[in-house]
């Protein structure tokens, strides 16, 4: 740990420099400008800004996209499985054809592709949600922490040992099986989101309080700043930076979360499809078809992967602390 | 270091009872009817009466949390007259699905889950910190490059499709291993451990990815270090730099996860445990998810919280340990 403070990237903060030997000229300052020139240096990453991307279109437009193939994620199509063979899909590959074309689920005949493309909308609307929840809240809890400090900083702290001491995948199982007959996706939003908060706060609260005590907060408070515009103008653009990297790392685990509790099928109900709960369902046709397990699992595994990636890569740039890498 | 040891189980203590506090409020108050959820589905109108008589939701609710508080301590009787139904210290309830109290089915289903965390904990952590370790010590070279893509790619993968393909290429095409069936370690060790080969690694292989990337990191720094400097200016030998000075300070970060980790894991693996069909206490929590019962998930719950929080305390004692500049 180096003992120079973490600068912010900011426009409106100190020049920035970064902490960890640059490996290239950076002469830009703006996150942004930082940013591109990772994504021109680490391929890897720029791949995975086109994957989530991909799949964040996929999602937001799902209705559309799947309206291409001509089935509803519903509709079931016997014509597609034969009945002889207990219900396995007619055709190579798990029933792929110019009708459908990522073949057809066993059994029902509904449309792997209709459903998948409508399964990233569930997973990825959860998954992003509940980020947002987090990242709200986590920000919200580490400035105020970190701010006003004293009292408010021991209650918050406390609450984040408290809350990370939860079980927290038990936790929201149980949870999530107790309550019934409510929307599933708000719920498990909800759910989701109240757990992983501390995380983002304990960085925003350590990244505050080195920023509080800079020239720029203490002129601004002299000016007769009340301390939600100190917060606002001043501290936020300073934690935003590695706020924009941890959430990125955060959606990962979120899109994990939601399609484990799928899994387990304690998330959403069937008939809408969601990864997980595709993966649990297809996980015993594993041999017989499988490219009905692949496809699903293979959407979640590119997913989570390229937002690791990307994660890492802003990481990087975004975060005074570096990650290390 | 005992008035800290003091403090820090005064703390523990507090967290317990609130952990306790939340998970009853939330299987007390959401359903809308405790009684009847706990009871299951077939359910007669005799036997509903008598859960209701024991869970005591006539009186008020801070009244039935210290019932059940006092009841881990001391044990109680649950209901009176004809209903009533003793339960020994310590008492986390009775499943009325499995005609069983909650400690006694979580002690008979721990060795199993222990097995498999202690086992995986094992591999992960040889695993995990060997390619942290050397890709640290090559940053920037094709290992390095090789062994991060590696571990992403790992970390990325959900345990129940590392499980199926585990199960797919280990049982069914090669029939390497057998299929996992649980043997006590005491009845034979050997048996014990190829049995539980199958869902350690299914397990671990996630874990090692999250812990190579850690330790890689702390790695790097702890390896930038000046005294690190100081031991290769000595002439000391590179294995005795790198273990004994790079490797123990850059502990604990690692340190403080794998406490997590563990801690959550011997509550049980839910999905490792219900793919393998290993009796273990995640096995059991997911079927009290399905048969709706409510006492074990309300005592698996805080079994889990009751790990996590000691396994915390006991890092933060062995910080002292692995890391000497700490004191208490």
């Amino acid at each position: 740990m180096t003992t120079t403070p973490p600068s912010p990237v900011t426009t409106t903060g100190p020049p920035s420099a970064t902490t960890a030997p640059p490996p290239l000229t950076r002469t830009a300052h703006g996150p942004w400008q930082l940013v591109r020139a990772e994504l021109r240096r680490r391929p890897a990453a720029r791949l995975s800004l086109g994957v989530v991307a991909f799949f964040a279109l996929l999602a937001a437009a799902a209705p559309l996209i799947a309206a291409l193939g001509g089935w509803g994620p519903d509709e079931f199509d016997k014509s597609a499985v034969d009945p002889y063979l207990g219900g396995l899909p007619i055709g190579p590959l798990g029933g792929v054809s110019a009708e459908h074309w990522l073949g057809v689920e066993p059994v029902t005949g509904r449309d792997l592709f209709a459903r998948v493309v409508h399964g990233a909308q569930v997973s990825l609307l959860i998954a992003f949600s509940a980020t947002a929840i987090v990242v709200v809240a986590g920000t919200a809890a580490g400035i105020a922490a970190g701010y006003f400090g004293g009292r408010t900083d021991t209650a918050l702290s406390r609450l984040m040992d408290l809350t990370m001491s939860f079980p927290s995948l038990i936790f929201m199982i149980a949870m999530m099986s107790v309550a019934r007959d409510v929307n599933r996706i708000v719920l498990m939003t909800a759910v989701i989101g109240l757990f992983g908060w501390p995380g983002i706060a304990r960085i925003v609260r350590g990244q505050t309080l080195s920023l509080k005590h800079r020239e720029y907060v203490d002129a601004a408070r002299v000016g007769g700043s009340g301390p939600l515009r100190i917060l606002v103008r001043d501290i936020l653009p300073g934690v935003a930076g590695p706020v924009i990297a941890y959430t990125t790392l955060i959606v990962p685990g979120m899109i994990a979360t939601e399609a484990a509790l799928s899994y387990l099928g304690v998330g959403v109900r069937p008939p809408t499809p969601s990864w997980g709960q595709m993966i649990a369902e297809s996980v015993s046709y594993y041999e017989t078809d499988p490219m009905y397990f692949a496809v699903p699992s293979l959407c979640l595994f590119l997913t989570v992967l390229a937002f690791t990636l990307l994660g890492d890569a802003l990481r990087d740039v975004l975060d005074p602390r570096g990650g290390g890498a | 270091m005992i008035l800290y040891l003091g403090r820090r189980l005064l703390g523990v203590l507090g967290v317990l009872v609130a952990i306790a506090a939340v998970t009853f409020a939330v299987f007390y108050v959401l359903p809308s009817d405790p009684a009847a959820a706990a009871c299951g589905k077939s359910c007669s109108t005799d036997r509903l009466e008598a859960i209701r008589a024991h869970m005591g939701l006539d009186a008020p609710l801070w009244r039935q949390f210290a019932d059940f508080v006092t009841g881990i301590f001391t044990g109680r009787t649950l209901g009176t007259g004809r209903y009533a139904l003793h339960c020994d210290f310590p008492c986390l309830g009775y499943s009325y699905e499995n005609s069983q109290g909650v400690w006694d089915l979580l002690v008979d289903r721990l060795p199993v889950s222990a097995s498999l965390a202690v086992g995986a904990a094992a591999i992960w952590l040889l695993l995990g910190l060997s390619a942290g370790v050397t890709a640290a010590l090559r940053k920037d070279t094709l290992t390095d490059r090789v062994l991060m893509v590696g571990a992403v790619a790992a970390a990325s993968l959900p345990v129940y499709f590392t499980s199926v393909m585990l199960i797919y290429g280990l049982i069914r095409v090669t029939g390497l291993l057998p299929y996992p069936q649980y043997v006590p370690f005491g009845t034979d060790p050997l048996s014990w451990a190829s049995n539980l080969l199958l869902p350690w690694l299914a397990l671990a292989l996630l874990y090692a990815a999250m812990y190579a990337r850690q330790s890689r990191n702390s790695m790097i720094e702890s390896m930038a270090e000046p005294y690190i400097r100081t031991a290769r200016a000595k002439g000391l030998p590179r294995r005795t730099v790198v273990v004994k000075h790079g490797l123990r300070a850059g502990m604990t970060p690692i340190l403080t996860i794998f406490g997590m980790d563990l801690g959550g894991l011997l509550a049980g693996a839910v999905i490792t445990e219900s793919i393998f069909g290993l009796p273990g206490i995640g096995r059991l929590f997911y079927g009290a998810l399905s048969t709706g019962d409510q006492p074990v998930i309300l005592g698996v719950t805080l079994l889990a919280a009751t790990f996590i929080v000691v396994a915390n305390l006991a890092v933060d004692l062995l910080y002292a340990v692995v890391d000497p500049r700490v004191r208490y």
